[in-house]
């Protein structure tokens, strides 16, 4: 299948609106059903646990600098450091260790 | 009026820094897309429309396999579910009188920074406020994807190698600070990366599409997560 590019952005652009509108639109009172309100909260973590590895690791030159870039990321956002800090390390850790491996 | 424009300003004021994080950011999102087969009104466009890191890393992946359209929703749909939560919360936030135009143009500034700014208000929340961080905050998110599609053709391999990993890093410190609070959310964070390589390696399910292996794992785990370790009362914590 070799859709229009802008027909991916559009499918996009609509269902993210979708999910941040509809709950301000529609639902104002929160969620009632456990299950549900338990599902939807570890829903982002799990995600970005799943897109971050193995990617990393295939994402620069080499293995180990996305490895190190992992390491270095958990490190920083483990003791508290702002997303805009521990973006920029996980780059600089990269372009520093790319010099050795 | 006169106070929905101080907000307003306030909100443009207090947006500067979540425009130069994003600006930083979305240059590495800039180079995923080009990687994609975008190009820079493409990427720039769906920077503009979606405001969405993973959402959006995880679309552009979509597109550059060229899985179906089903598929695009269904990881932006999974990527960004984390804004129905906050949209429910921050529908708490307004005042039942605000009108329906107003929250269907506050649903696009639900981003986490946005959000979170938002929350620490006192009382009702003014939507100018969102409106001017959002307008300054895109205008960063955008012209920073923009630029990581046309610079990043001319900049030297080992440098976009290293800028690749912004996004990365920027999932990590979502995931992280949480993962510290709660050995549950720790436990699954380290449970999705291993089975997300597992199923990188193993034969069958290696071949399905990433984003597809992407979706089966988030709607496994969390669904088990959710029977195991459900949500405490009204904290929304495990």
């Amino acid at each position: 299948m070799n859709h229009n590019i802008y027909l991916y952005i559009l499918v996009m652009a609509a269902v993210t609106f979708t999910i941040r509108a509809l709950p301000l639109t529609l639902i104002r009172k929160p969620i009632k059903n456990r299950f549900l309100r338990s599902f939807l909260f570890y829903v982002p973590y799990v995600t970005l646990a799943v897109m971050t590895f193995p990617d990393i690791l295939h994402a620069t030159g080499s293995v180990w600098s996305g490895l190190l870039a992992l390491l270095a990321g958990i490190a920083l956002a483990w003791s508290g450091q702002s997303l805009f800090v521990v973006a920029v390390a996980s780059c600089l850790t990269v372009f520093i260790s790319e010099f050795f491996f | 009026m006169s106070g929905g424009k101080s907000w307003f300003l306030r909100g443009l004021r207090n947006g500067v820094p979540i425009m130069l994080g994003y600006l930083a950011v979305s240059f590495a999102l800039g180079i995923t897309a080009r990687n994609a087969g975008l190009n820079w009104l493409q990427a720039g466009l769906a920077s503009l429309l979606n405001n969405a890191s993973a959402g959006e890393y995880a679309g552009f992946k979509v597109i550059g396999e060229r899985s179906g359209l089903v598929e695009a929703a269904v990881m932006t749909l999974i990527a960004n579910a984390r804004y129905l939560l906050m949209s429910c919360a921050f529908s708490q936030k307004l005042a039942q009188s605000t009108s329906l135009s107003k929250r269907l143009l506050l649903g696009f500034t639900v981003t986490d920074e946005i959000f979170g700014c938002s929350m620490a208000v006192d009382g009702f929340l003014e939507p100018a406020y969102p409106y001017g961080m959002f307008a300054i905050a895109t205008a960063g998110w955008t012209s920073g994807t923009i630029l990581g599609v046309i610079v990043g053709n001319a900049l030297p391999p080992r440098l976009i190698s290293a800028l690749s990993v912004g996004l990365f890093g920027m999932f990590l410190a979502v995931i992280i600070p949480k993962a510290r609070q709660s050995r549950t959310v720790l436990v699954l964070v380290a449970l999705s990366m291993a089975l997300s390589w597992a199923c990188s390696v193993l034969p069958g399910i290696s071949s399905l599409s990433s984003g597809m292996r992407v979706i089966i794992l988030t709607v496994l785990l969390s669904a088990g997560a959710a029977v195991i370790r459900p949500v405490r009362g009204d904290t929304d914590e495990p």
